[in-house]
């Protein structure tokens, strides 16, 4: 009697009927409350990433280096801030794009389509975690920024960037293997033979997870 | 209309969603815009105006990617509530650490520098 009541219900009723209800909480399948329930787990850690780097930021009596320059591009003897950066932004919104639509067409059971499409965003993934890679190593070697110092300012510069584009980075990097690992069982048809294809929107939300936090780490770090 | 394959009660309700491809084209576009937007507050003078503008794009964007991509939108109100309310605590912490970013400050003001 309440499974279908707490099915029916909409609003706060239903919420409180699919909290109540001596049943399943969540009418998704487990695999996807689960990864949400990662994420939020996930959401606390790189906010205790950045409220760290809004602590140092505030508490430091040294110049904190403008990120516009020390992220700039030199392109025709021009110093254009931030634009690496912002092609990072663009290809992890491209990925998550070309994401969504797989989730799609994995639901309209599309095999060829969704995995092409997960192998598309895997690719624009390590696109990404190569330009990390590539400002990583300029500003090392030619700005020589240390996680301990650097010859700009504050030095708590280099150990906030360190850490939180690098946690970031190997979340990207874990999301490419976890896209292909998906993507090769989408081609091979195991979720056809399974019958549901709720895998691949379970990566899917992992995978828009990433650029949720690049979106933070971009407004926070690089622009403010 | 696509219910044949799905195992009764828990998956058929998140895999007889399918939206057209449309609203994932659109918000694909802007969330373009919106990334343009933001990338130009890069060349606002530091202010309450860049800050107020880079706190609005991000907002707008992260909505979106939670709300479209994410298919919170039209997820029941009891998850919504389980993972979008836990996180509102982490305003607590920040107030906590500005306050003491602001205090550690003043003391470093106070007895390091000349």
């Amino acid at each position: 009697m309440t499974q279908q009541s707490g099915t029916a219900l909409e609003g706060l009723q239903g919420a409180s009927a699919d909290w109540s209800a001596d049943k399943q909480s969540f009418t998704v399948p487990w695999g996807k409350a689960m990864m949400w329930i990662f994420l939020l787990s996930d959401t606390f850690i790189f906010s205790c990433f950045l409220t760290g780097y809004m602590n140092v930021r505030m508490s430091t009596t040294e110049k904190w280096p403008d990120p516009s320059h020390v992220f700039a591009l030199q392109v025709g003897g021009v110093d254009v801030p931030l634009l690496l950066i912002a092609i990072m932004t663009f290809v992890l919104i491209t990925s998550s794009g070309t994401m969504a639509l797989a989730v799609n067409f994995g639901y309209r059971r599309d095999r060829k389509k969704t995995a092409l499409l997960m192998f598309a965003t895997a690719l624009l993934g390590v696109t990404f975690v190569s330009m990390q890679a590539f400002e990583w190593t300029k500003l090392i070697v030619e700005e020589g920024i240390r996680p301990w110092g650097n010859p700009m300012g504050a030095a708590q510069f280099g150990s906030v960037f360190f850490m939180i584009t690098g946690f970031h980075g190997l979340h990207v990097t874990g999301g490419v293997i976890y896209l292909g690992i998906v993507a090769k069982r989408v081609l091979n048809g195991f979720y056809d033979r399974k019958g549901t294809y709720e895998t691949v929107e379970v990566a899917g939300l992992y995978w828009h997870f990433v650029d949720l936090v690049w979106v933070f780490i971009f407004a926070f770090f690089y622009l403010w | 209309m696509d219910h044949q394959a799905n195992p009764p009660g828990a998956a058929a309700h998140s895999e007889g969603v399918q939206h057209p491809l449309r609203i994932y084209l659109w918000i694909w576009v802007l969330l373009f815009v919106l990334s343009t937007f933001s990338y130009f507050t890069d060349f606002i003078e530091r202010g309450p105006l860049r800050w107020s503008l880079i706190i609005t794009f991000m907002l707008l964007k992260a909505g979106f990617i939670v709300a479209i991509f994410m298919h919170m939108a039209w997820e029941r109100l009891a998850l919504k509530l389980a993972i979008l309310l836990p996180p509102l605590a982490l305003l607590v912490l920040i107030a906590l650490m500005a306050i003491e970013g602001d205090y550690t400050f003043l003391t470093r003001l106070a007895s390091f520098v000349q």
